[in-house]
């Protein structure tokens, strides 16, 4: 029996400061591998009696194919098969509402490096050289090249589905009164902005690599993100079961959500390896990867905002236009999410966006860290900026003045529960010492404030289901080691060591005990992949639920054996023992192997769905999460006014990350946010250039080398001060949050606005080149307007708006013209707080809130 | 059609063991090292010369093995990352890359931790600046590179056995100030 003195054990969970593991810096479990060089990558895999695949490639961006003529390269030497695309009939992509993609085109091709047949040799050179020798006619149609040029152009249409001509998607949504809203205003502000799309540039080149194991069995090792969904679309494309395919993720060598559509050439070797019945291997060159893109979509925005006197708002109106590139990938949701993150950060009451999303003959855009976020929050932080400027208030001001309040559903029905921003706001504000130094320091010099939030995973899988999004299984055996098994995908960010830590804290074990096994859809449970910043907290609550229910089981088993009650003992130091006298216990295999003994073999499961959001009209499945994280970043610029050159000196970022499980692997995603937000900031473009008509009709990627596309490099990195705002949110593992993406959110419109306080000169596009300073600058001499950025925003047809009222008007979350849709009145509907919300559903109070 | 390439041996020393391979003549140094001596830790970005992930040391010296060929490389001595560490000890500066947190995806690091090998053979305490010289024909998109130049000064410590450390603010958040009233 207990003593009389000892208290039951604190389990590990966020309350208990004895954590030995999480908030604490450990080396991640793949470093060792990682500096070693034996980890291997998808292309370091090769298998005896392996072939290699070029894919031939459109020259030409938009045209119907007359002719592929093989019968050249079928002589070539080592040529063992050319495959059209007849062979691969079925269309897939990423979202169920665009699967528009062929693995290797059919009929017509719709960009420069879309894939029209796909050559199979004994090596590479020889692959290369038959793929050379196909010959392909074209019928060439008019290009699409811009957002402005698909307005004008409906027909050819690039795709025969979407809203109308060449525009894929139109939306129109609109929260609450905003036409109110903006004549209670005192002053409207509007901005034309400008965002130009980006790459992500990982340095590893996509490798895939496929073994047939029997007629229909089939393993694909892929660079992928999201392993499931590749399993799903080989399915899809193959017409055959996804039980006997094997999908496994390599360790990803950079992804930033460059990796996450099913691709091309995965489907092409995984084909291949069963036709030909060896193993089939496809990397990509460096100028296909640019070709392959799925990166930042280029944004062309309008913002209009009223304001208060006080710097309160009182409705916005946002217009986003998109340039899609060829193909739908995730460009539905990207679309969305031009609008749907603009309310968490600030108290919006009322809120109109309309977005079109265009195709164009370009590599098709897609999610790039921060999907759709960075360009509506660029042109909402610098917007803000100006509004501080016209209403006297300082901007960390006016940004603290209008900060969204802790557990709000916010206009357009997102939950948004802790919020660290107002911490990370006084932090970056106190460390750089704004208040002493904004808009005082001598010309040329300045700082420039921004705010971001984001996602800690979608809400909704991109296929409708009931099923979780995570999956955890363990396997503990007399050993001691627990084998953990999950789908999701490591890509550099950490997720086996959250993974690995989250397991090792609850069980009180060392990392070295733990196994991995991950991303293999053969062994592991479903995790949706590493995309949306969703894998700490979602696969980490998984984990939790998995190792919280193994360790009940040794606990009851322990707990027989030393007769101590279960919730007296503590699990630490790879041992299980009394609360009360420590000696007492058993080391944890011993503790295993009572549990095994008395349960028989052992394994837990866990699972995580996340909670249901309370929007109901179209297009609010995009949007909620779980939880939110928050940045706020100030940077240091020192601007050359005769030629508009510039440096950043300094970035002070906070981010509310919820609780660090384990701080230096934080440290380096804001790190790594801070590089990548500034390479879009400064230099990075994805820009496209028509060959000169006489030669050619082509519409080329300019610069599809690493040298060409600028990227910064160990010369261009200011100092980085880190601050980690801990707001332990009861949704998150140990109360963590995302911190992936994020703090990539307000590098770039903090730059912006540096470089105004540094020299007066607005420059309202992305990226912020030194070139625009200097225009800017000069204007300013010549007494013009100092702003370089787009004119104006073209008139567009974005249809009607779907009305939905807001939680402060006591709407339901459904649109107004929903005939389920109900008013709910009475029980405070007024503040449109979570608080609320959860009073109303336990007084089940209106009917709508969660019912379907 | 074109000649196809003709065939070519050689024996290359890699981390002091002797290689005998058959290659076609034009085959880079990191194809070859890659594919005929199975050491797979050389990396490539763009087989172009841009990138960097491909470097090894040829004489002690930094070399693009995506740029040279390897008939070129036989009677050299050829360093790769797999002979970095020492039996199973690793070498300071892969010390210092793992604990730092200074390899997130890890594809660019093979070659930056034999950029900084041949640094800190010519230079033991090379200074920030020396080392972002030293290391500026890499790129990585994961670190933001701040931490590996930190990690690179952490190593030189230890391999001069000084016991300078990183600031704590490297591994744990900097204190949060206090807000101004
Ligand atoms: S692969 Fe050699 S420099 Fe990129
Ligand atoms: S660690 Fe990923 S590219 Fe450097």
């Amino acid at each position: 029996m207990p003593k009389s003195d000892s208290k039951p054990a604190v389990k590990a969970s966020k309350d208990n400061p004895e954590l030995r593991l999480i908030g604490t810096p450990f080396r991640r479990v793949d470093g060792r591998t990682k500096v070693t060089g034996q980890l291997q990558f998808a292309d370091d895999l090769s298998f005896p009696r392996m072939v290699y695949v070029k894919l031939v490639r459109s020259t030409v961006p938009h045209a119907n194919i007359k002719n592929i003529d093989c019968s050249e390269a079928r002589k070539m030497p080592g040529v063992v098969d050319i495959m059209l695309g007849e062979e691969l009939p079925v269309p897939y992509g990423i979202l169920p509402v665009s699967r528009d993609e062929h693995a290797l085109a059919i009929n017509k091709v719709r960009f420069v490096g879309d894939p029209v047949a796909a050559v199979a040799a004994l090596t590479e050179d020889q692959a290369h050289e038959a793929a050379l020798a196909v010959k392909v006619k074209y019928e060439v149609l008019p290009t699409i090249d811009s957002i402005q040029t698909a307005l004008k152009t409906p027909e050819p249409r690039i795709h025969e589905y979407g809203d109308e001509g060449n525009l894929h998607k139109k939306v129109s949504l609109e929260f609450g009164a905003v036409d109110e809203g903006f004549e209670q205003a005192d002053v409207v502000l509007e901005d034309t902005v400008f965002f130009q799309g980006n790459t992500h540039l990982p340095i590893e080149q996509h490798a895939a690599v496929a073994v047939a194991e029997d007629e229909d069995r089939v393993t694909l090792y892929s660079s992928t993100q999201t392993p499931h969904y590749v399993h799903r679309a080989l399915a899809r494309v193959l017409q055959i079961p996804a039980s006997r395919i094997r999908v496994i993720a390599c360790s990803v060598g950079g992804g930033f959500g460059g990796k996450t559509d099913p691709f091309n050439h995965e489907i092409i070797v995984t084909k291949l390896a069963l036709k030909l019945g060896r193993p089939v291997k496809a990397t990509l060159t460096r100028e296909e990867v640019f070709y392959c893109h799925r990166g930042r979509h280029p944004v062309l925005m309008n913002l209009r905002t009223g304001f208060r006197k006080d710097g309160s708002m009182t409705a916005q109106h946002l217009r986003t236009a998109l340039d899609g590139g060829g193909y739908g990938s995730y460009g539905v949701a990207s679309t969305f999410y031009t609008g749907a993150l603009q309310t968490t950060t600030y108290t919006l009451p009322a809120y109109r966006f309309e977005a079109v999303r265009a195709f164009t003959n370009k590599p098709p855009c897609g999610p790039k860290r921060g999907h759709g976020t960075p360009q509506p929050r660029f042109a909402y932080e610098i917007h803000l900026d100006k509004a501080a400027e016209k209403l006297r208030i300082d901007p960390a001001e006016l940004r603290l003045r209008n900060l969204l309040p802790a557990n709000s559903v916010t206009a357009n029905w997102l939950e948004v529960g802790s919020t660290g921003l107002r911490q990370c706001i006084e932090a970056v504000v106190a460390g750089s010492g704004w208040k002493e130094r904004y808009g005082k320091l001598p010309e040329g010099r300045g700082l420039g404030l921004a705010c971001g939030a984001y996602m800690c995973g979608a809400g909704l899988p991109i296929y409708w289901n009931h099923m979780p999004q995570s999956g955890v299984q363990l396997k503990l055996d007399r050993s001691g080691g627990v084998a953990i098994f999950c789908g999701q995908a490591e890509v550099g960010q950490g997720s086996d060591s959250v993974l690995a830590a989250i397991v090792a804290e609850i069980l009180g074990i060392s990392l070295a005990d733990v196994r991995l096994c991950v991303a293999d859809t053969d062994l592991t449970p479903v995790d949706l992949g590493s995309y949306s910043s969703r894998v700490t907290l979602m696969m980490g609550q998984a984990a939790m639920q998995a190792a919280e229910r193994a360790r009940e089981l040794i606990a009851k088993a322990v707990g027989a054996q030393l007769e101590i009650p279960e919730n007296y003992l503590v699990f630490a130091d790879n041992r299980v023992f009394y609360s009360g006298d420590p000696d007492k216990g058993l080391s944890f295999s011993e503790a295993v192997i009572a549990a095994e003994a008395r349960f028989g073999t052992l394994g837990t499961t866990g699972s995580y769905t996340p909670p249901r959001a309370p929007g109901r009209y179209r297009g609010a499945g995009v949007g909620p999460s779980p939880t939110y994280s928050f940045t706020a970043a100030i940077l240091e610029v020192e601007v050359d006014p005769q030629t508009g050159l510039y440096n950043v000196d300094h970035v002070w970022l906070a981010h509310d990350i919820g609780r660090a499980i384990n701080p230096v692997l934080v440290l380096g995603q804001i790190e790594g946010s801070v590089y990548m937000g500034l390479g879009e900031a400064i230099m990075e473009e994805q820009e496209f250039r028509r060959l000169p008509k006489r030669l050619s009709p082509s519409l080329v990627h300019k610069m599809p080398s690493l040298l060409e596309y600028k990227s910064p490099g160990f010369h261009d990195m200011p100092e980085i001060t880190s601050y980690l705002v801990e707001t332990d949110d009861e949704r998150g593992p140990f109360g963590a949050k995302e911190v992936g993406q994020g703090p990539l959110l307000p590098i770039m419109p903090a730059l912006a606005n540096a470089v105004y306080d540094a020299v007066g000169v607005r420059v309202d596009q992305v990226p912020i080149r030194p070139d625009l300073v200097l225009k800017g600058l000069q204007a300013k001499a010549k007494g013009k307007e100092a702003r370089v950025g787009p004119a104006n925003f073209p008139e567009i047809d974005f249809g009607d708006p779907v009305l939905v009222h807001t939680p402060e008007q006591g709407g339901d979350g459904r649109a107004v013209d929903d005939p389920k849709a109900k008013r709910r009145t009475g029980v405070g509907s007024s503040t449109g707080t979570m608080k609320e919300r959860d009073q109303a559903l336990k007084e089940k109070d209106s009917a709508a809130l969660t019912t379907n | 059609m074109k000649a196809r390439s003709t065939t070519t041996t050689a024996v290359l020393k890699i981390n002091d063991e002797d290689h005998a391979v058959a290659f076609p003549v034009h085959h880079t140094l990191l194809e070859v090292l890659r594919e005929e001596c199975g050491l797979t830790g050389t990396k490539h970005g763009c087989e172009l010369g841009e990138c960097g992930a491909c470097a090894v040391l040829v004489d002690g010296e930094p070399v693009l093995s995506c740029l040279m060929l390897a008939a070129e490389a036989g009677d050299r001595n050829i360093e790769t990352i797999e002979g970095l560490q020492r039996n199973n000890d690793l070498h300071p500066l892969q010390t210092a890359f793992a604990d730092l947190g200074a390899t997130q995806c890890g594809y660019c690091i093979p070659g930056i931790l034999m950029l900084a090998k041949a640094l800190l053979e010519r230079e033991p305490d090379p200074s920030e600046g020396q080392i972002r010289e030293a290391l500026s024909g890499n790129l990585c998109r994961c670190t933001g590179y701040n931490r590996i130049v930190l990690a690179v000064q952490w190593a030189a410590a230890m391999a001069r056995g000084d016991d300078w450390r990183p600031p704590p603010e490297a591994f744990h958040s900097t204190s949060l100030p206090q807000a101004s009233a």
